[in-house]
């Protein structure tokens, strides 16, 4: 606890706060005011954040800025929280990432601004809550908890066929989160009672007992990630929902999926995670081939780069079931590029559908004559989205695709295979949307980036490029966390 | 000491009936149009009964009556929880009875003398007390569905209730004749001294048991013996609907737990089973059935079969963290549905029922507030964290892991999944979709008081569910651990 006050509690309930005041605006004659609450919030959000970087200890892979407080004393549930090299970065991305949306949706939101900011807000919160429980009910709590804000952020606010996209996404989610309710209950009878999740890390259980209790959080996760055949959700919610659900969606929501893999399945039931991993790594590569293909046809941009996105993380699950520290640090550097790369093509697609309101490939072409900076930024973007070396996009893939040629060539291979699909999807959209002659006249109307537009991509931009020129820290910062999972991983807990 | 003051334990009951025969004298003498009054008279009462519940609070269990009659404190829990869910019953419902000549002298008589069964079933410690109090309280119900006598839907209502209601009272009685026949006693500890110390005939004993626990499902209205909970929950009048599906599932809980845990805990392995049985049809039918209804009354009909069936995954996993959680979730199963169907009471105008789904359409739009109260209170009938339903059927569902039950609970997760959808839905209409009418909702400042407390009680018990938690499980202890 330094500098004296509980960071991670405050990172967590500052933007809930921040979200009730702006929801006690009222209607949308206060939008001016939501707008300003909002943006106030996310600031302070991001701020608060920030002490857990400078603050963290490289060195040590326990978990730090502790919190441990009793809550529900009859079932010896904690307030427990704590954050290690893996779970600190997810913290910044997420607050990051608040701040991004909120200015982004700063003019473009026009009815109900202060719910669209305040469901931002609390869930941005309950984000935080997800990444840094150390208790499995608190955990649970806030994975549920912030079901309830991307629900009604894509039902109000998306596109035509909102509802069936939100119902479908409330239910698929639901149903993976009960059955991991059910693990939780069996692990807390195993243990004695405990529902500490470094208590389930030391858990000796049998091999039968680990794989139910493996492919009940495969539900759950693997919902969220999403895995090959759990998928068909996420086309569907990001398509309906508006550009700062999207971002988030990608950018977060995904990330929670993955992390759930790394800090529950892996070290609880590593011994499953071997012995499935053979189902593991053919979904992911499945995900990553076929997907990739899928994307290939698309002709709507944001379910394009949806199905990229399904692809992208079929590379981090790939790089967690190997088992290696290449695959493990390359699947982690992975997640945090693409939260920035698809997030920013999100971003890219909701300028474009803010001036045309089309997300069709057809309805656009020759971009570049009327929004040259525009243009620029997203070549940017699609290339860090293909792998180009440079961009962050290419550091993940590289050391994914290093470790799984040193556990099986053809598993490389394939993987690598995205490199060629993924620049053909990407830069095949960018051809046709951007390039070419004006196509029609909305195009031919189209402004280019506003000052508050430019800065935010300009600050995505950076983002990308450092990360791909210099990614050093955020390898050190996770180094001692990946080295401990990997020997949670290799010990049997049988 | 004289005779009178032994009777402590038993002043509240004695209190209420004294207040009750008062305000039907009252109400009387009192002018035809308004009957402020009475109400306010009503209320006092069941403020002085929980201040006496409270008073005569102690930590040990009283008999009293020859043993008819015990207190313990899972009897004042129940009790106090009783008063308040009736008191929050009467606020929400004025204004909607008023616009329809319904808030009358008989009614708020009727509640109490309703009020005053379930504090008797509750505090039973013999079969005929027990059917005394379940008496008192049907009869009063019956006549509460029928008190709108020129509707035809309720007075079809109210026979069909009375007449399911008094064969599920010959179902109990011949039941309890049959376990009278076996122990030869009718009193619960001596039941319970018989059938554990083997004298009692086993043959009768699971043939009385069968027929109690038809009759107990008929009350409760678990699947097969629910078919009159839509019908009357449909017909009746929504504040007789929301006095039906709330305190008495407090009674009825305390009717389980006197009956089939007190008397009849050696006899679980046959009583478990049925349960199983019972629980999991409520479950299934409650939740695949609610999907298909248009009418919020009758979705909520479907919603309390499956949340009954739920409950009885509590008491049938045969243990004391399985009956306090039930409790735990009969508690906040009357606080969920009180703020329910509050919410089709206080959208309704004179002449307007909103009591279809598509009248809670745009509800967002209309009032913010009234909207985001009732996602809370859907939230929590799904189950879905940070709000209270979640943990009643997380601690549910924790006890029946515990008694190994594993099937079963999959099954009960599946449910609730499917019951996720159809309370989802009206998340969505009140959101999503655009209001059908533009009427301004005009509510008393009391019942917007009260729906916000109600509300924002399912979250704030939601965050911090740990006391009621304990409160239950203390209460069902001490009541078990009885010699």
């Amino acid at each position: 606890m330094i500098l004296g006050y509980p960071l991670l509690s405050v990172a967590i309930w500052l933007p809930i706060i921040f979200g009730l005041l702006v929801l006690a605006t009222g209607n949308d004659r206060n939008a001016p005011l939501a707008r300003l609450i909002a943006l106030v919030g996310a600031v302070l959000g991001l701020l608060v954040t920030l002490p857990l970087y400078t603050g963290f200890d490289r060195m040590t892979s326990a978990m730090q800025f502790v919190e441990l407080k009793d809550w529900i004393t009859h079932f010896n549930i904690h307030y427990n929280l704590g954050i290690d090299g893996i779970s600190m970065l997810f913290i910044l991305l997420n607050s990051f990432f608040t701040l991004i949306v909120v200015v982004a949706g700063w003019v473009v939101i026009e009815k109900r601004v202060a719910q669209y900011m305040a469901a931002f807000l609390i869930m941005s919160g309950l984000i935080n809550g997800v990444f840094a429980a150390l208790d499995a009910m608190l955990f649970y709590v806030f994975w549920e908890a912030m079901l309830i804000p991307m629900f009604l952020i894509i039902g109000v606010w998306g596109g035509p066929n909102r509802v069936y996209a939100a119902l479908k996404f409330f239910l698929y989610t639901l149903l993976g989160s009960l059955l991991m309710l059910v693990a939780f209950l069996y692990l807390y009878l195993h243990s004695g009672g405990s529902f500490s999740i470094l208590d389930y890390h030391q858990l000796r259980i049998p091999l039968d007992a680990q794989i139910l209790i493996f492919i009940a959080f495969f539900f759950a996760f693997a919902v969220k990630v999403p895995m090959f055949p759990v998928h068909t959700w996420l086309p569907d919610a990001h398509v309906e929902a508006p550009t700062g659900g999207s971002v988030v969606l990608a950018a977060i929501m995904l990330k929670v999926g993955a992390y759930g893999f790394i800090r529950f399945s892996m070290p609880i039931a590593p011994d499953a995670s071997h012995a499935l991993s053979g189902v593991m790594i053919a979904l992911s590569l499945i995900a990553v081939v076929y997907i990739g293909l899928v994307a290939l046809t698309q002709s709507d941009m944001k379910k394009l780069v949806a199905y990229s996105s399904i692809s992208h993380m079929g590379f981090v699950t790939l790089g967690f079931f190997i088992f290696n520290a290449y695959g493990m640090e390359g699947a982690l550097l992975q997640m945090i590029s693409h939260g920035f790369v698809a997030g920013a093509l999100f971003l890219c697609i909701g300028v474009m559908y803010d001036r045309v309101h089309s997300r069709q490939i057809v309805d656009y072409g020759g971009v570049v004559n009327t929004m040259p900076k525009f243009a620029a930024f997203f070549m940017l973007f699609a290339m860090a989205n293909s792998g180009l070396p440079g961009t962050s996009g290419f550091v993940g893939e590289f050391l994914v695709i290093m470790g799984a040629v040193k556990v099986n060539f053809w598993y490389g291979f394939a993987a690598a295979s995205t490199l060629v699909f993924g620049a053909a999807y990407t830069l095949w959209m960018y051809k046709r949307v951007i390039f070419g002659a004006v196509a029609n006249d909305h195009v031919k109307h189209m402004h280019d980036l506003s000052s508050r537009e430019f800065m935010v991509m300009a600050v995505l931009a950076i983002s990308v490029l450092l990360m791909g020129l210099y990614p050093l820290p955020l390898g050190e910062i996770m180094h001692a966390s990946v080295n401990d999972l990997l020997v949670h991983l290799n010990t049997s807990k049988i | 000491m004289n005779y009178l003051s032994t009777l402590f334990p038993a002043y509240a009951e004695m209190f209420l009936l004294i207040m009750v025969s008062l305000v039907l004298v009252v109400d009387v003498s009192l002018p035809k149009h308004t009957r402020t009054l009475t109400y306010l008279l009503v209320q006092l009462s069941l403020l002085g009964c929980s201040l006496i519940t409270v008073a005569t609070h102690t930590m040990g269990v009283a008999h009293l009556f020859n043993n008819m009659f015990v207190d313990d404190l899972m009897s004042d829990v129940l009790k106090l929880l009783t008063y308040l869910s009736v008191s929050m019953m009467l606020v929400y419902s004025r204004s909607y009875l008023m616009a329809r000549g319904l808030f009358t002298g008989e009614f708020l008589a009727l509640v109490l003398f309703a009020t005053l069964g379930m504090m008797v079933m509750i505090s039973a410690s013999n079969f005929v007390t027990l059917y005394i109090g379940l008496e008192i309280l049907a009869l009063s119900l019956y006549a509460m569905v029928a008190l709108q006598r020129d509707s035809a839907v309720a007075t079809e209502s109210a026979m069909k209730y009375f007449i399911l209601g008094a064969m599920a009272s010959g179902f109990l009685l011949y039941g309890m004749s049959m376990i009278y026949g076996a122990t030869g006693s009718l009193d619960i500890q001596a039941i319970s001294a018989s059938i554990a110390g083997g004298t009692a005939k086993v043959n009768l004993l699971v043939f009385g048991l069968a027929f109690l626990v038809a009759g107990l499902a008929f009350k409760l209205g678990a699947v097969p013996f629910h078919m009159w909970v839509p019908d009357v929950y449909h017909g009746a009048p929504t504040a007789m609907t929301m006095f039906i599906g709330t305190a008495p599932k407090l009674a009825a809980f305390a009717f389980v737990m006197r009956i089939l845990v007190e008397a009849m805990q050696p006899m679980m392995v046959h009583w478990a089973g049925m349960l199983m049985v019972l629980a999991v049809l409520s479950m299934a039918v409650g939740n695949i059935t609610a999907i298909a209804q248009t009418n919020l009354k009758r979705m909520f009909a479907y919603s309390t079969i499956a949340h009954m069936g739920f409950m009885l995954v509590g008491i049938l996993s045969g243990s004391l963290e399985g009956y306090g959680s039930a409790m735990f979730y009969a508690v906040v199963y009357v606080l969920m549905s009180l703020g329910g169907f509050a919410m089709i009471m206080l959208l309704s105008r004179e002449g307007f029922e909103a009591d279809n789904l598509s009248d809670f359409k745009g509800l967002n739009q209309r009032s913010p507030w009234l909207a985001f109260m009732m996602m809370l209170l859907m939230f929590s009938m799904a189950g879905v964290p940070p709000t209270v339903g979640f943990y009643a059927k997380f601690s549910v569902l924790n006890a029946a892991v515990q008694a190994g039950h594993i099937p079963l609970v999959i099954m009960a997760v599946l449910f609730s999944l499917i019951g996720a959808f159809y309370y989802l839905r009206i998340v969505k209409m009140m959101y999503f979709d655009a209001p059908e009418s533009h009427e301004k909702i005009y509510i008393q400042p009391d019942s917007t008081l009260l729906i916000s407390i109600n509300g924002l009680a399912v979250l704030g018990l939601g965050i911090l569910p740990g006391a009621l938690m304990n409160v239950c499980a203390a209460s069902v202890q001490q009541s078990l651990l009885l010699p």
